[in-house]
């Protein structure tokens, strides 16, 4: 499965070593690309990670359970709510605790707006890349209006720490379900502008179709999930394979396309980002409007977490994201181990797409791919 | 996936499989000798769906002396996961490499090489830097490394920042009658 490149000979003078990262426009977070290039095209790439690495993995070893929220949502920076509610799911699986279902809807909500706000960065980038830095600030405008609905239902822009075992740490406040719609409207607006401007401009479509092409055999061996592997025909979503929360009672068509290259895969973006407000406009009309959002839970300082091991799943923007955990019965977890779709997209995957591109088109390629470092390095 | 108890049981003619549990309908978990492990895994991927390795990683069992890696396979078909566990002695930790059926594992191995320790002969770049750069210590993620102890040593103190255990603190402030001294709200 692993194909090592032929060896290349930089003493020859045909060739050029270049750094992007992991400080460049062209790079997603602190990771580097080490390009070895022949004229204008890649010929060799190394991926390189560690810029970020905190030992979120070991640092929560030591720490109780309760402790480990503010840790958990550092994971992923764009997202953190994934590895919230991730968390919280197996401490509850462990524990035998089940949140109510009020606090299931306001969950899907918090991962859904989650999702839109992640994609809008995302698609920001993607624009950037192939110099349209305009729909960038477009997009960047409308992710705050929705960082603004986290500060009011969380009290974070950012971290949240909102989603804890047994449910989640509070109600929605008054009036909020009007205040998302409007941003939910908003956001639906600026992604026909963004159609318009991107999608259909003939630079992007130029210089996106056929960038960065994963045969569909390459999808199981590399470990593809999500966005890129549903633009390459597949309908794999855990959302509709492993239902979990109430993604079972909503209402969405799952996105694929064919071509599997960077414009499919910013397009089924595009159009999950519509249903994703699809779905959070369900969530808004069938949420319950009473009920405890909260299991009934022993003192935090008082949490026995049984001996245990399990793995559990969501799919979050860029693909499958889980969390394995071990518990021996102490009050600290023995292991978890953080499963986040960019270990794979950004290193086997990214190192083998990078080989006879254009050196113009890596950083588009590396935004079509949608990766965060952290999630790599743990 | 309802039968993943008899697919372990079929397998199980030809491989010793021990600990075969099921946590949920969709999860369970085996464990295999180191030697018949990745025999097993390569027909669990050709023979039995499992095609998806979703994550490869180890536990450290210091108290046993051993290392339990985790090999996490997923079939897209039946819905099942299956993680199938070998344990390493620890102080040996060797382990034959899943590159060639994987590509991504060759990363999963670097990774386990760097923060455990561990060996997988023939796997590429394996000992290349991963996230760690110049590290001069034992590997990481051994349970004996302790980090507090580390960053002690490695770094210095900031005047003017004091630390507070957790524990105490959530105590002094959940329990203020039963402190000695009064919450002071952190540091």
């Amino acid at each position: 499965m692993f194909e090592p490149n032929p060896p290349i000979d930089l003493s020859s003078g045909k060739y050029l070593k270049l750094w992007q990262g992991p400080q460049h426009p062209g790079i997603t977070g602190n990771m580097s690309l080490e390009l070895i290039t022949r004229g204008d095209e890649v010929v060799d790439c190394k991926t390189h990670v560690g810029y970020l690495h905190r030992g979120f993995e070991k640092l929560m070893e030591r720490r109780t359970f309760i402790q480990n929220f503010p840790v958990v949502c550092r994971i992923a920076v764009p997202e953190p709510t994934f590895n919230e509610y991730l968390y919280a799911a197996v401490v509850e699986e462990l524990t035998g605790i089940e949140s109510p279902p009020r606090a299931e809807w306001i969950r899907t909500l918090n991962l859904e707006l989650m999702r839109l706000a992640s994609y809008l960065m995302w698609l920001g980038g993607i624009g950037a890349a192939f110099g349209q830095s305009t729909v960038y600030q477009w997009t960047v405008t409308h992710r705050d209006y929705i960082l603004d609905l986290f500060e009011e239902m969380t009290g974070a822009r950012i971290y949240h720490m909102y989603i804890v075992p047994g449910g989640v740490r509070g109600r929605l406040p008054e009036g909020f379900e009007d205040r998302c719609r409007d941003v939910l409207n908003r956001v639906e607006k600026l992604l026909h502008d963004v159609e318009k401007v991107l999608f259909n401009n003939v630079v992007f479509k130029t210089r996106t179709k056929g960038l960065g092409h994963i045969p569909k055999e390459m999808v199981d061996p590399y470990g593809i999930t999500g966005p890129n592997q549903r633009a390459a025909g597949f309908s794999r979503d855990l959302r509709k394979d492993a239902p979990y929360l109430v993604y079972d009672q909503l209402e969405f068509d799952l996105i694929t396309a064919t071509e599997s290259d960077t414009y499919a895969r910013s397009w089924v973006r595009y159009l999950e980002m519509h249903e994703g407000i699809r779905m959070l406009r369900q969530c808004l009309d069938r949420m319950p409007q009473d009920g405890p959002f909260q299991a009934k839970m022993p003192n935090v300082l008082h949490w026995e977490v049984p001996a245990g091991e399990t793995y559990i799943k969501a799919e979050c923007t860029r693909g499958e994201y889980g969390y394995y955990m071990v518990t021996d019965g102490s009050e600290y977890l023995r292991r978890v181990h953080v499963r986040g779709p960019s270990y794979t997209h950004a290193i086997a995957l990214m190192e083998k797409l990078a080989v006879g591109t254009n050196i113009a088109d890596i950083a588009g390629l590396m935004v079509s791919l949608h990766t965060y470092p952290p999630e790599i390095e743990r | 996936m309802a039968n993943a108890i008899q697919l372990l049981a079929d397998f199980g003619r030809n491989f010793t499989l021990s600990d075969i549990r099921e946590q949920r309908v969709d999860l369970a978990f085996c464990k295999a000798p180191k030697e018949q492990a990745v025999r097993l895994i390569r027909e669990l991927r050709d023979d039995a769906g499992y095609t998806h390795l979703v994550f490869l990683t180890n536990t450290d069992y210091i108290e046993q002396g051993i290392f339990t890696l985790t090999y996490m396979l997923h079939n897209y078909d039946a819905r099942h996961t299956l993680g199938v566990h070998v344990d390493l002695d620890r102080n040996a930790a060797e382990m034959e490499s899943i590159h060639n059926l994987w590509a991504q594992a060759a990363t999963y191995q670097r990774e386990l090489r760097e923060m455990y320790g561990i060996r997988f002969p023939g796997s590429p770049r394996l000992d290349e830097d991963f996230c760690l750069e110049g590290w001069d210590q034992i590997p990481p993620m051994l349970k004996e490394f302790d980090t507090a102890a580390f960053s002690l040593e490695r770094f210095h103190s900031r005047e003017g920042r004091g630390s507070v255990d957790p524990s105490e603190h959530m105590k002094t402030l959940l329990y203020p009658t039963h402190s000695d001294e009064p919450s002071s709200g952190g540091s």
